[in-house]
């Protein structure tokens, strides 16, 4: 089978000017980051890369072994969208092998460019700064590389050492920011969280008749939910979903103002920050005395949940300690015939489901949401198999992408996800990420494809019987 | 001694001196990567999903990408059949080589007689394949630096000077075997005196001084891969990062 988008020719520099905007000093003061470039900051850099070496199994491993079959450089969306050659994965790596080979090889020591190994200076730093900003460490590559060799922990590793001497974006570090000051991302305060949670319970009153709440702040409720605060301000749909959800199984849950966020802007930049801010989560449960945590839709929410236990337990204190996704909790609702559902209620549109990459990549969660929209919808289509379940593309605004300034890269790598999704005739694509809601609709814009997006539960509440 | 006798001397004793030296490369170069590997922790659970749930199954993923390459056979048919003959390829052909390492040769040995040849004779079809296509793809050719074409070429070399061996430059198998097992035994005596040999034997060191400093580690790191060896047991046990418990 042919690859979704033709295989672009090589165009050297395509995106080499398209970088992000660098991070502001008020954003950097508050998460522990140099303020600007440090001095000595080569130097200081190769420090950190040995630092991580000594520190990732994956990093050490990966730097080595790549045996550049390229079996994975026609994978990355971001290269079949743009053409650029520092796109492919492999390439991309080798920004950051050339200077591993340079500073932590013999070969590389004695033999320098005619062995691939090059200095960590200017100009290769503004190379890393482009191309591992242009990377949404989706995970895909590593699906098709024979030793699964995973680009997402280089792009990590590589970002970390470069936010160690003060390069880093203004995007990702402003988000990180906010989520210290109002507890999410979007820097919705509590009074407009409660507002709003007020507001959408009218509309859900207007809707059903019943009295379905969105509770905030409620101690001893049985569940925490950790949504993305998007379904909150922006897909309200899905906030008004849980609503109507926990009030069909009669379960009681809330919502933190202190942590009204689950996807972890920590995970682009560095692990200090991935532990502090999956941190608040842990501490919002223990202060509201729930029983379990519950992940709301959201991909990255969900790939920084799994590592809850690791970096911010044990979590011992809940009954059910482990991470669940309310995918996953949904399904097993489904099972236990939990809910009634009148399926025609969707008959109205054909439902295509995009799978994040997080989720089917890195979380293991590629049948329980496709178990929810099947058992919602009469009328449900998959798209091209090379394009769903591992094999997703990214939506292109994955990891700290989804920023204006990049918006060519983003509808680039959006062009394969919007090709398959074409191709479907879907009217209605369901997908649990925020960023993919957030992204996925300026991509079909702007690819002239003519489908609307949506949560995977704002399916099965259409769906559910009252 | 008359000048050539003393030449030969002398370049016989340069080659043990070398295979002694780039032994001893091999084998530290080799062990201190694989301690590197092993003892570089892994700080987070980040298995590629779908991932196995449990141990064996993570073990027989990884099983599945040493003996059959399973993603290249998934979705890279012309790659996985051209990489896969040119391992299998090798691996008979070392096999095949054991019989002039040990005394007396097992049955096994003699067995793979037959097929290690004809892997000998077939090995560059796959060798210049990968060549081919490293060169004729516009991507790999743009990832492509001397290490790459370089380990391919040695390969090709070693097996055309094998290959020479059986048929133009014949040596004896005895003179072959009494060097060898010499060189490992520290008692070692002269090489064959046949320039095919000594060029042979000079490229196999060669590629064992590379081996331990460059991609080839391959072999040794897909055990290591945290991709593939981990089990995804999130909701069964906590993982402990070492680094920060």
């Amino acid at each position: 089978m042919a690859s979704i988008l033709p295989i672009p020719d090589l165009i050297e520099d395509a995106t080499a000017k398209l970088t992000c905007y660098p991070s502001k000093e008020k954003d950097l003061k508050q998460i522990d980051l140099p303020l600007a470039r440090v001095p000595d900051w080569q130097h200081k850099a190769i420090e950190k890369f040995a630092e991580m070496l000594r520190k990732y199994k994956s990093l050490q491993v990966y730097m080595d072994i790549c045996a550049r079959c390229g079996a994975c450089a026609d994978k990355c969306q971001f290269f079949l969208g743009t053409g650029d050659p520092n796109n492919m994965p492999v390439a991309r790596a080798e920004l950051m092998r050339s200077v591993y080979r340079r500073y932590f090889t013999p070969e590389g020591r004695m033999f320098g460019a005619a062995v691939g190994a090059y200095d960590f200076d200017e100009a290769m730093l503004h190379k890393w700064y482009t191309y591992f900003y242009q990377c949404s460490e989706c995970h895909r590559c590593a699906v098709f590389c024979p030793y699964g060799v995973d680009t997402a922990e280089i792009t990590m590793a590589a970002r970390e050492i470069m936010a160690s001497i003060g390069v880093s974006t203004k995007y990702i570090t402003e988000v990180i920011a906010k989520v210290y000051q109002t507890g999410n991302n979007l820097g919705i305060p509590p009074p407009a969280w409660i507002d709003n949670c007020k507001f959408l319970e009218e509309e859900l009153k207007a809707e059903t008749g019943k009295d379905i709440r969105l509770p905030v702040d409620e101690e001893g409720a049985e569940v925490l939910l950790v949504a993305p605060s998007a379904d909150n301000f922006a897909n309200t749909d899905t906030m008004m979903a849980y609503g109507i959800l926990f009030y069909a199984l009669g379960v009681s849950w809330t919502t933190s103002t202190y942590c009204n966020e689950g996807g972890n802007f920590g995970l682009f930049l560095n692990y200090a920050n991935l532990k502090k801010v999956n941190r608040r989560i842990v501490d919002a449960a223990r202060r509201l005395k729930v029983k379990r945590i519950i992940w709301g839709e959201c991909g990255h929410a969900w790939r920084a949940g799994i590592l809850t236990d690791t970096l911010n337990g044990p979590l011992d204190f809940l009954e059910v300690p482990h991470p669940i996704h309310i995918c996953q909790y949904t399904a097993a609702m489904l099972k236990r015939g939990a809910f009634k559902l009148d399926k025609s209620a969707n008959d109205d549109v054909l439902v295509t489901y995009h799978d994040p990459c997080q989720p089917a990549r890195a979380g293991q969660l590629l049948e329980e949401p496709r178990e929810i929209i099947r058992a919602s919808c009469n009328k449900f289509v998959e798209m091209r198999a090379d394009t769903i379940r591992e094999r997703t593309f990214c939506c292109g605004a994955g990891n700290g992408l989804l920023t204006d300034e990049i918006m060519p890269i983003r509808m680039a790598g959006g062009k394969p996800r919007a090709e398959a999704c074409r191709a479907t005739g879907a009217d209605v694509l369901a997908t649990p990420c925020a960023i993919c809601k957030a992204q996925l609709p300026e991509v079909m814009k702007h690819w002239k494809v003519d489908v609307r997006i949506s949560g995977v539960h704002d399916l099965l509440v259409k769906a559910i019987v009252l | 001694m008359d000048t050539p006798t003393a030449l030969w001397n002398l370049t016989a004793g340069a080659l043990i001196g070398m295979a002694y030296i780039v032994g001893l490369i091999f084998i530290v170069g080799i062990v201190y990567r694989i301690y590197l590997y092993l003892s570089t922790p892994a700080p987070l659970p980040i298995a590629t999903t779908p991932a196995p749930t449990t141990v064996p199954g993570a073990a027989a993923r990884v099983a599945g990408d040493v003996f059959l390459f399973q993603n290249l056979l998934k979705y890279d048919k012309p790659l996985w059949i051209g990489s896969w003959l040119f391992h299998v390829g090798l691996a008979l052909i070392l096999l095949r080589h054991l019989r002039y390492v040990l005394y007396p040769v097992p049955g096994w040995v003699i067995d793979l007689q037959t097929i290690g040849m004809y892997a000998g004779f077939l090995f560059p079809i796959p060798a210049l394949y990968l060549l081919w296509r490293r060169f004729a793809l516009k991507r790999t050719l743009y990832v492509s630096g001397i290490p790459d074409f370089g380990a391919l070429v040695l390969l090709a070399a070693i097996a055309g000077s094998g290959i020479l061996m059986k048929y133009a430059a014949h040596v004896y198998l005895v003179d072959v075997k009494a060097f060898v097992i010499g060189l490992l035994t520290f008692h070692p005596v002269a090489p064959p005196a046949q320039p095919v040999f000594i060029v042979h034997f000079l490229l196999v060191l060669a590629l064992m001084l590379y081996f331990p400093f460059s991609k080839l580690m391959h072999a040794g790191g897909i055990f290591f891969s945290p991709t593939r060896y981990q089990p995804y047991k999130t909701l069964e046990r906590r993982y402990v990062n070492p680094w920060d418990p």
